[in-house]
């Protein structure tokens, strides 16, 4: 698919948040760490919340979670999800610690519970840009 | 010195609203001075009285204040989130206190129903858009799953809120909604966002609301019996919202820490509330709410609302105006105003019975708690 064809809302130019892009585009689904005080948080601050340093950098996790909770929107906010309704939204407790919003890979699985173990895979929605989904571990 | 040092000092003395609806040949602006002078005459207070304003969901408050023709010592313009009704007031009596204004107007209009705001969607760019999270609605959502898994509470539950309000409405001649619903309607009204339908969702309308507060002292020379406020409790809870209006614990400490201070403050018992309050912007913040001040275990709000507990003649009479859910969206401003017209014995069919203990809250990122009293 080409970014010209894709018309789902994409993630908007912010410095802070490129890096994550970047890694995504690799695969690789990334946090933020602080340098000072190691506290892993998601999404990027411009300073650590916990200790206030300027100093931090981004570390690969390991894709593997924790379903916390889900929903199933039957309406679109945005013109580009009127195709795809219903979709399905879910909360993932990544190892680490962070939460993440993210979607089920294709078909949501069946019997979903709070709890439930999750590991992500990346799907390329355009040539810029991956999208992290989950799928029952 | 705490925020106790303010128990009974402050008091609201004039209220006013305007219609509610769809209006899309009125301005935020007008329906301000329509509830402005409807406050005005509520009190008796001239507008030149006036020396503290507070403008919410108000675009501009140069622009409100010339409207108005008033020049007060001490403005504040608030953002249009539900959650700064009660700042408003807490920051309006702070003012009141230490003598920043004698009177101070708080003024909040809303004209989202006209205009088609959605509340959500590229109104406001968030991080998670690209997988189609979005609006505070769906946030709800994921927050009252979490509680059926935690804790076993079901759809049906969920419904006696709406079921409640709606039977309080009925009674409210202002109401927006006013047909009967029932729990089977509640179950079976098309989903928003499950396990959220359209009856779980708070009514987008147009309509303004004025506020007067004053010192308990000069409230004695006014119109009307003043309406004191007793308690207040504050608590944010920023560091878990990653998610926006979305709390993993449904904002079960900050409101335990708010309930804490607000019934301390106020000196009374979860028995003597007359009137309950809740921000009813989806109906799980009602759980959440009645949770958090300790009106029930947490966990336990599903069975606590079953049979009607919150309809006005409950066992906890709970935002008999209709709330958001069914009277009008006017985010926490209409259930402070609610407070006081029940206290005051102004509200005809809906009117409880002896009502001299209303407590409003907000189960949000700024949780907050008023507890307003006869004497």
């Amino acid at each position: 698919m080409t970014g010209s064809e894709y018309n789902k809302p994409l993630p908007f130019n912010d410095p802070l948040t490129r890096p994550y892009w970047d890694h995504a585009k690799t695969h690789q689904l990334a946090i933020q760490i602080c340098n000072e005080c190691t506290d892993k948080h998601f999404p990027p601050s411009p300073v650590c919340p916990k200790c206030l340093s300027e100093k931090q950098s981004w570390t690969v996790v390991s894709g593997n979670g924790f379903l916390l909770t889900w929903g199933r929107f039957h309406r679109a906010y945005w013109d580009g999800f009127k195709s795809s309704l219903p979709y399905d939204v879910c909360v993932v407790r990544l190892e680490e610690g962070p939460l993440v919003v993210s979607n089920f890979l294709g078909t949501t699985p069946v019997g979903l519970f709070t709890g439930m173990p999750l590991r992500a895979v990346f799907e390329d929605v355009t040539t810029d840009i991956s999208l992290v989904r989950f799928v029952k571990y | 010195m705490s925020m106790n040092a303010l128990k009974k000092k402050i008091a609201v003395v004039g209220v006013g609203t305007t219609e509610y609806g769809n209006f899309p040949d009125q301005s935020d602006y007008s329906l301000a001075a329509q509830a402005f002078k409807n406050a005005l005459d509520d009190c008796g207070l001239e507008k030149n009285q006036i020396d503290g304003m507070v403008c919410c969901r108000i675009p501009y408050y140069v622009r409100m204040g010339s409207i108005l023709g008033i020049n007060p010592k001490w403005t504040v313009q608030l953002p249009p989130h539900g959650r700064m009704s009660g700042m408003s007031i807490i920051e309006a009596m702070m003012a009141l206190e230490c003598g920043a204004a004698t009177h101070v107007a708080l003024l909040y209009a809303n004209i989202g129903r006209s205009r088609r705001v959605n509340y959500g969607g590229d109104e406001n760019l968030g991080f998670w858009d690209p997988w189609g999270m979005t609006s505070p609605g769906a946030a709800h959502a994921l927050m009252f799953r979490l509680h059926m898994e935690r804790f076993g509470t079901t759809t049906r539950q969920l419904a006696e809120v709406s079921v409640a309000f709606r039977k309080n409405a009925m009674l409210n001649p202002s109401a927006v909604m006013k047909k009967p619903i029932s729990i089977d309607e509640h179950e079976e009204a098309r989903r928003i966002v499950e396990p959220l339908g359209l009856l779980d969702y708070c009514l987008i309308n147009d309509g303004a609301v004025c506020i007067i507060l004053t010192t308990a002292d000069r409230a004695k020379d006014l119109k009307k019996p003043p309406v004191l406020i007793s308690g207040v409790g504050s608590q944010e809870a920023f560091t878990d919202s990653s998610i926006s209006n979305f709390s993993q614990n449904f904002w079960f400490d900050e409101l335990q820490s708010v309930s804490k201070e607000v019934f301390e403050m106020a000196e009374v018992q979860h028995s003597d509330v007359d009137l309950f309050l809740p921000y009813d912007n989806f109906s799980p913040t009602v759980l959440f709410s009645l949770e958090g001040m300790g009106f029930c275990a947490q966990g336990e709000s599903g069975s606590y609302v079953e049979n009607g507990t919150l309809a006005y003649d409950g066992r906890l009479p709970t935002n008999t105006d209709g709330g958001h859910l069914s009277n009008s969206y006017m985010q926490g401003w209409g259930l402070n105003v609610e407070a006081v017209r029940q206290i005051r014995g102004e509200c005809g069919a809906r009117q409880i019975s002896n009502c001299r203990v209303a407590q409003y809250v907000s189960a949000t990122p700024c949780c907050r708690s008023i507890i307003y009293t006869r004497d």
